[in-house]
């Protein structure tokens, strides 16, 4: 039985490398599988029409077409708030900043941890609204799979026990921490081979969509 | 045995008043409510001394050095005058049969009322033979001290957890005291080596209450043992802000700030060493520039390095190039078998309906 303290070496230490391992093998893996596949070259003689091109399909996908923010406005604002709040939490928390910096040698400024902290807290409620909205919406929750549950939980609980973990909640915090980082390494190998995978091929298949749209002459 | 304490504290020149004035602060230290300063006093003062059993295993010597040295002169020192101490190696003036016979007339004497601290772990390996006192193993001294003894208490990281003895590849069997008795009362008092404040409390708080104080999880008092060192540590603002010596003699370092990157245990270490400090009150570890070990928790030997800041991998990654190689590999691999799919499909003009577009 391992005590509090030795499990959360085994996390910083084994798991780590395992979880990154999986991570670097599932990523490089699917990313080769996905841009290998190609496609038949269009032959025709390509239209151009304004603001129709990869390029602009990946920003433009960035913002709601005419309208859909009113109708769908959860998925939208809670979407863009608890994506930039991981972001914040993820990448402007000076001792994940300090991970990096180890692991790949870049570094940039952190941010005040109170500020990360506040962060953590929008980003989770922000994922617990798109949640009910998920759950509460016919349409939403007939389109949902055990995937869409399940990567919202992953996603869900590094942040609740990184936050629960400094804010010493529920359990001594030598075990949250160790329970935080085990949930990262998870998130980190189910992440190349769920939906979660959208975070390296989001704007590749915007370009790809904008691109073959551009051809016909049709902007999406 | 002798007289009351307040007669032998009266004879040393201590006063009433400083008396009152030491049990009150060492209430207020446990968190104990203010009438229990009085109730310390009277039950102190009134006490006749209980026996105190000291039983050295595995250990440096550094837990006996921290609680003498650290002490004298001060008050803390008169404490010890309210137990009789009847069997200390280091400490006692008899050797040999003479202390032999020291040890076992205060066990008869005082049969199941005697406190007992150990020091040090405790050798499993070779039926006990790392460690023998008086051709008798730590193992059997220990077993045959604990039959009669009230309470035990686990003075340091050794005897509470096994400690550096035991530290990875545990080469004598070093156990903790806890991981041999399940039925005896035993307070862990860890630290490498603990502060002496912490055990006078302890002590105080049996004398006076005849219970021991309250234990958390890993049998520590709640009252030394409920908080983190970072969450009392006076550079903890610098750490909300983010500011970190980056090596020990930068300008952060000579600012005071945080030593998070430099390796510090100090949020993963329940200890007091930020309240009651060093060396009466003079300055503690992280005052003096360098990071917390964590040496009061379990297995801090062994917690992936002391100069290694928390956030930072425990060892040095080793299968992250392979596996990335692995997959570009794999992610060809499967590549070529599907551009060869596709080629045959192509060739045997195949037809694509809607359901397998749904595979």
């Amino acid at each position: 039985m391992m005590n509090d303290l030795q499990f959360l070496t085994w996390v910083r230490g084994p798991g780590l490398d395992i979880a990154i391992g999986i991570f670097l093998l599932g990523v490089l893996w699917r990313l080769f599988e996905i841009y290998s596949l190609g496609r038949k070259p269009d032959l025709s003689a390509p239209r151009h029409a304004s603001g129709a091109s990869g390029l602009h399909t990946v920003f433009r996908r960035s913002l709601p077409p005419p309208g859909m923010l009113k109708r769908s406005p959860v998925s939208y604002i809670g979407g863009y708030v608890f994506h930039f709040g991981l972001a914040v939490v993820v990448f402007l928390f000076a001792p994940h900043i300090l991970l990096i910096t180890n692991l790949t040698g870049l570094s940039w400024p952190g941010l005040p941890s109170q500020f990360v902290d506040l962060a953590a807290v929008v980003t989770m409620a922000a994922m617990v609204v798109v949640l009910a909205d998920r759950i509460n919406k016919p349409a939403k929750r007939f389109l949902s799979t055990f995937e869409d549950w399940f990567t919202w939980a992953v996603t869900f609980l590094p942040v609740l026990t990184g936050w629960m973990a400094v804010q010493h909640l529920l359990l001594p915090y030598t075990l949250m921490l160790a329970i935080h980082i085990l949930s990262v390494e998870i998130l980190l190998v189910v992440l190349p081979f769920t939906k979660l995978f959208h975070a390296f091929t989001l704007f590749g298949s915007r370009w790809y969509n904008g691109r073959v749209n551009g051809h016909k002459g049709v902007p999406v | 045995m002798q007289g009351p304490l307040i007669d032998t504290l009266a004879r040393q020149g201590i006063t009433r008043r400083t008396f009152l004035k030491y049990c009150a602060t060492l209430a207020s230290m446990m968190a104990l409510p203010p009438s229990a300063g009085l109730a310390m006093a009277e039950a102190l003062a009134a006490t006749r001394r209980p026996s105190v059993i000291w039983l050295p295993f595995q250990e440096c010597t550094g837990c006996t050095e921290s609680i003498t040295r650290s002490h004298s002169p001060t008050l803390e020192a008169m404490i010890f005058d309210m137990i009789s101490l009847d069997y200390q190696e280091t400490l006692m003036a008899a050797a040999g049969f003479q202390a032999e016979e020291a040890l076992h007339n205060a066990m008869k004497d005082n049969m199941g009322k005697y406190l007992l601290i150990v020091d040090g772990s405790i050798p499993l390996g070779l039926d006990g033979a790392y460690s023998c006192i008086g051709g008798r193993s730590n193992l059997e001294i220990l077993k045959e001290a604990a039959e009669g003894a009230a309470a035990i208490i686990a003075m340091g990281s050794c005897a509470s957890f096994g400690g550096i003895p035991k530290a990875n590849p545990n080469p004598t069997g070093a156990v903790s005291v806890s991981d041999i008795f399940t039925d005896k009362p035993i307070v862990n008092i860890p630290g490498c080596p603990p502060i002496p404040a912490v055990i006078t409390g302890v002590l105080a708080h049996y004398l006076t209450f005849g219970t021991l104080p309250e234990l958390d999880d890993k049998k520590r008092p709640k009252a030394f043992y409920g908080e983190t060192i970072h969450d009392r540590c006076y550079r903890r603002p610098f750490y909300d802000q983010g500011k970190f010596a980056k090596t020990f003699d930068d300008e952060g370092a000579r600012r005071g700030w945080c030593l998070f990157e430099l390796g510090c245990k100090g949020p993963v270490t329940y200890n007091a060493c930020a309240t009651e400090k060093w060396n009466g009150g003079t300055s503690w570890p992280v005052e003096s520039g360098h990071g917390c070990l964590g040496c009061s928790e379990p297995d801090f030997w062994d917690g992936g390095g002391f100069y290694k800041a928390l956030s930072m991998p425990a060892d040095p990654l080793k299968i992250g190039a392979v596996a990335a190689v692995v997959g570009a590999a794999v992610g060809v691999g499967v590549s070529v078998v599907n551009r060869v799919k596709k080629g045959a499909a192509k060739s045997a003009h195949e037809t694509t309906d809607l359901a397998d577009l749904e595979k």
